[in-house]
């Protein structure tokens, strides 16, 4: 039952041919196959956020999902948000408000918030709060998180996403 | 932890899903994963088979005729909670949707997992008790109806057999005005206790608690005028009920969500839902 199978795993637009377990679950393939270790493990039990990316463009918990569910799915992690070494805005808001301390939730906020203005591009304070209810953050407090998203979002330039 | 080997086999139909069930004694149906996975991350489940039915496109469908909404038992929370016609003729199921987990964990999970993993928190569990849904489950016999009042049986267990599953859920448009509330430690945590009460109009009603006794029932109540009399009809109706942690704070909290959701009963859909949010602004 342990014998590998073969995925065609999609990750931020490019295909990678690799063997899984089928109990490996997708953050821990993202992170050990791939090598995209911004994908961050918190509690493996769908509490913290830390994992959260996007399979097809929602913000789903990837410790809670197995690799071998999501074959033929686009995944989304936080180093798929740029395709070169530039910031998005959002990330830059996350710099210029103080958005992050230690910076183990980052990754989960940023796919999380990502995720909300596609969907909703001028959210106010209260759907960001309701959207990042599921993202825990143990040093920030929140605030400057929020302050940061509502930032982007007050931001008329179309690129801004 | 790491969850236990298991082999995967994903399938596209019902009865594929079925055979194999029946094929593996210990094989778990994977829908939304967010009940399974974490008992399997921490070992406290350990199936030698996983049969994913996220591709059986017969699963995924709502339909309203006009006397009942059918929902496919693979939808996903967020699509109730997003349903423009769910949140017309059952306003309810949409505030209920919203209390359900978080965005990512409403993303993926489902009514029919809620269903089948029956835990007493459960929104679904005790909404269906409340809509007096049935709950349709599939085997090597066919599909048969269960009414909700018959479907739960305690904590974590319901009627369904190794080798069924469930297909979708059914429920009829609501006789009564229904109300609806939770009080968690925080928003999205399991329900410490939550309450779904329906108003006949002529004094009389029912309460449907989770959280609160190991599976939902639903209790017919008086409704009397006066909020002390009321509070003492809430405390006779939930003297009915079997309750394990009968604690002082824990009761205390099942009267309030009852009153709390009688109260939410007498808005209109529309404005129930923006109080539900805490003012007008929708969630």
């Amino acid at each position: 039952m342990n014998s590998r199978v073969p995925l065609k795993l999609t990750v931020n637009g490019e295909t990678f041919d690799i063997e899984v377990e089928p109990r490996w679950l997708l953050s821990d393939v993202l992170r050990h196959q791939l090598g995209l270790v911004g994908t961050h493990v918190g509690c493996e039990q769908g509490a913290c956020g830390a994992c959260t990316v996007l399979i097809d463009g929602k913000p789903e918990r990837s410790c809670l999902t197995f690799a071998i569910q999501v074959e033929g799915q686009q995944i989304t992690t936080v180093e798929g948000l740029t395709r070169d070494e530039n910031l998005t805005p959002l990330q830059e808001a996350f710099s210029e408000h103080h958005a992050l301390q230690c910076g183990y939730c980052t990754p989960g906020m940023l796919l999380t918030a990502t995720a909300l203005l596609r969907l909703e591009p001028h959210p106010n304070e209260r759907q960001v709060r309701e959207a990042l209810s599921g993202n825990v953050c143990r040093c920030t407090g929140y605030q400057f998180i929020v302050d940061a998203i509502l930032a982007v979002a007050g931001d008329t330039k179309e690129d801004a996403r | 932890m790491k969850p236990a080997a298991f082999e995967y086999r994903r399938v596209t139909t019902v009865a594929e899903a079925v055979k194999l069930l029946r094929e593996t004694p210990d094989a778990k149906i994977i829908a939304g994963g967010q009940s399974l996975v974490p008992l399997m991350n921490f070992r406290l489940t350990r199936p030698s088979l996983l049969v994913d039915v996220n591709g059986v496109k017969a699963l995924q469908h709502v339909g309203w005729d006009g006397a009942y909404l059918r929902i496919g038992s693979l939808v996903r929370h967020q699509q109730i909670a997003d349903h423009a016609e769910i949140q017309k003729h059952f306003p309810v199921l949409t505030v209920a949707a919203k209390h359900i987990g978080h965005w990512a964990i409403r993303n993926r999970g489902t009514i029919g997992g809620s269903l089948a993993h029956a835990d007493p928190a459960s929104e679904w569990s005790a909404a269906t008790v409340t809509l007096q849904a049935e709950i349709d489950v599939e085997g090597p016999q066919g599909i048969h109806m269960v009414p909700a009042s018959e479907f739960f049986l305690g904590y974590y267990s319901t009627v369904v057999q190794p080798d069924e599953l469930i297909v979708a859920v059914r429920i009829p448009y609501p006789k009564f005005r229904i109300g609806f509330a939770e009080m968690a430690r925080r928003r999205g945590d399991f329900a410490l206790a939550g309450a779904y009460v329906e108003d006949a109009g002529n004094g009389e009603g029912f309460v449907t608690w989770f959280g609160v006794a190991d599976k939902p029932v639903r209790v017919p109540t008086l409704l009397p005028d006066n909020m002390e009399t009321r509070r003492e009809a809430w405390q006779q109706a939930l003297e009915t009920l079997a309750i394990a942690d009968d604690s002082k704070p824990r009761l205390h909290l099942a009267v309030q969500m009852a009153e709390r959701a009688w109260q939410h009963s007498r808005f209109d859909g529309a404005r129930y839902l923006s109080e539900e949010a805490g003012g007008n602004q929708p969630l």
